[in-house]
């Protein structure tokens, strides 16, 4: 089966009020024509799950400044004013999450865990509302899984069945998002034929992806 | 020399040969400049690199590559990319040494806050809970005041970034060290007195009879 499809039909797959996880960091490694397509398409009432939304109009920025966001899950939004402003007026809920807790969080899901517990957070207000644990003596917080019904994952290089190679900091959370969501779409700046990914160098399995757009 | 440089300059001799090191955006970026010669460091970016450092000169940016502000950076040869899972599996695993952060408020406990102020700024707390939490060695660089308010207190008014206490606080005036018993004031900065840091502090401060001056990498 080719998993190969257009942009358009790749994002016309994705329903408004959708839970949708997008990879980057500070729109490095973020897949910026499947985020210019769903704004072409107005998909709207969306909930984010994403590191940060980069800045005005940047990145995943574009889907704040459209607003098509509903909620933000994210680490960081410091770098976006509009987020802010839109959040203090009410118009979008953010949840704030330690970085590596989100990563963790991801990963969970991705990976069949019910739950990961971690020492980050204790004792501030990320704690209000979990649970805690006690393990040889130290205390940890009990943080939930979060997948998504989509993934929006962008690649270096793929092959034609959807083995995905990254580059550098462009890698970040794109892989543990690859594993955590319904339908993961991947666009990658190159698509290259089998094989031409030595085994070694491929980081996210073709059998996570299920459409590519190149 | 500006407060951010000399800051920068004191935190540098901080850093020990094999050390993997995490410095924040802003000031703490600053501190990879003034590297004591003859030590090895490491530097992680949280978003995804061991063996970061400037973008060289003549060098194109590439988009790839960037720090955790998302500006560009370089890689140098032997450097190892990765995801943010065993980025922060570095960091909360006890394999980052040293990191280097930056502070709105410090406390008497050595409580840090930096991520939000209530109903003003919520930024929020990127990758800064779990470096706190789970970095080897704690220093927080920092302004001793913000418009001439202190920022070193006996208690944080704002949400903490972790109930782990940092280990070092490096201000353009002092060097201070937290200790079961409270903050110690390890060094003055060149020209400054004992005097004016206790005056700028809120925090109550335990003050040796000899404070010696603040050495500066070069």
């Amino acid at each position: 089966m080719t998993k190969m499809t257009t942009l358009q039909s790749a994002i016309e797959a994705i329903s408004p009020g959708s839970s949708v996880m997008i990879g980057g960091f500070m729109a490095c490694g973020t897949p910026h024509r499947l985020i210019d397509e769903l704004v072409r398409q107005g998909k709207s009432d969306l909930t984010i799950i994403v590191n940060d939304t980069a800045r005005p109009n940047v990145g995943i920025g574009k889907l704040i400044t459209a607003r098509l966001v509903r909620k933000v899950i994210a680490s960081h939004i410091g770098t976006n004013p509009e987020t802010q402003a839109q959040m203090i007026a009410g118009e979008i809920e953010v949840e704030l999450v330690p970085q590596g807790t989100l990563a963790e969080r991801i990963r969970a899901a991705g990976f069949g865990l019910g739950a990961v517990v971690t020492p980050t957070g204790v004792g501030t207000v990320v704690e209000e509302g979990k649970r805690t644990i006690e393990i040889d003596g130290r205390t940890y917080l009990v943080e939930l899984p979060i997948k998504a019904d989509f993934a929006l994952i962008n690649a270096k290089r793929a092959d034609y069945r959807g083995n995905l190679e990254y580059a550098y900091t462009a890698r970040n959370f794109n892989p543990l998002m690859a594993m955590a969501a319904g339908k993961v779409i991947a666009e990658a700046e190159e698509i290259v034929p089998l094989g031409a990914i030595s085994p070694d160098m491929v980081v996210t399995p073709h059998v996570v992806i299920d459409s590519l757009v190149a | 020399m500006d407060d951010k440089t000399l800051i920068a300059k004191r935190v540098a001799l901080e850093l020990e040969d094999g050390n993997l090191v995490n410095l924040g955006i802003g000031l703490p970026t600053l501190v990879a400049q003034y590297l004591p010669g003859g030590i090895d460091v490491s530097f992680q970016s949280e978003n995804g690199i061991i063996g970061m450092q400037a973008l060289p000169r003549g060098m194109a940016p590439s988009a790839d590559l960037t720090d955790a502000g998302g500006s560009p950076i370089g890689a140098i040869p032997g450097a190892y990319a990765f995801d943010s899972a065993m980025s922060f599996g570095l960091i909360r695993g006890g394999h980052l040494d040293v990191t280097v952060l930056g502070g709105l408020q410090v406390d008497e406990s050595g409580h840090l806050a930096n991520w939000m102020v209530p109903g003003k700024l919520v930024p929020g707390m990127g990758g800064a809970m779990d470096l706190v939490s789970g970095a080897r060695r704690v220093i927080v660089a920092m302004t001793h005041t913000a418009k001439g308010e202190p920022k070193i207190l006996k208690r944080c008014t704002l949400p903490l970034t972790s109930v782990r206490s940092v280990d070092l606080i490096v201000t353009e005036l002092a060097v201070l060290q937290t200790t079961p018993e409270g903050l110690l004031l390890k060094e003055v900065a060149p020209g400054v007195t004992v005097e004016e840091v206790k005056a700028k502090t809120e925090a109550r401060l335990i003050v040796p009879d000899q404070v010696p001056v603040m050495p500066l990498a070069a």
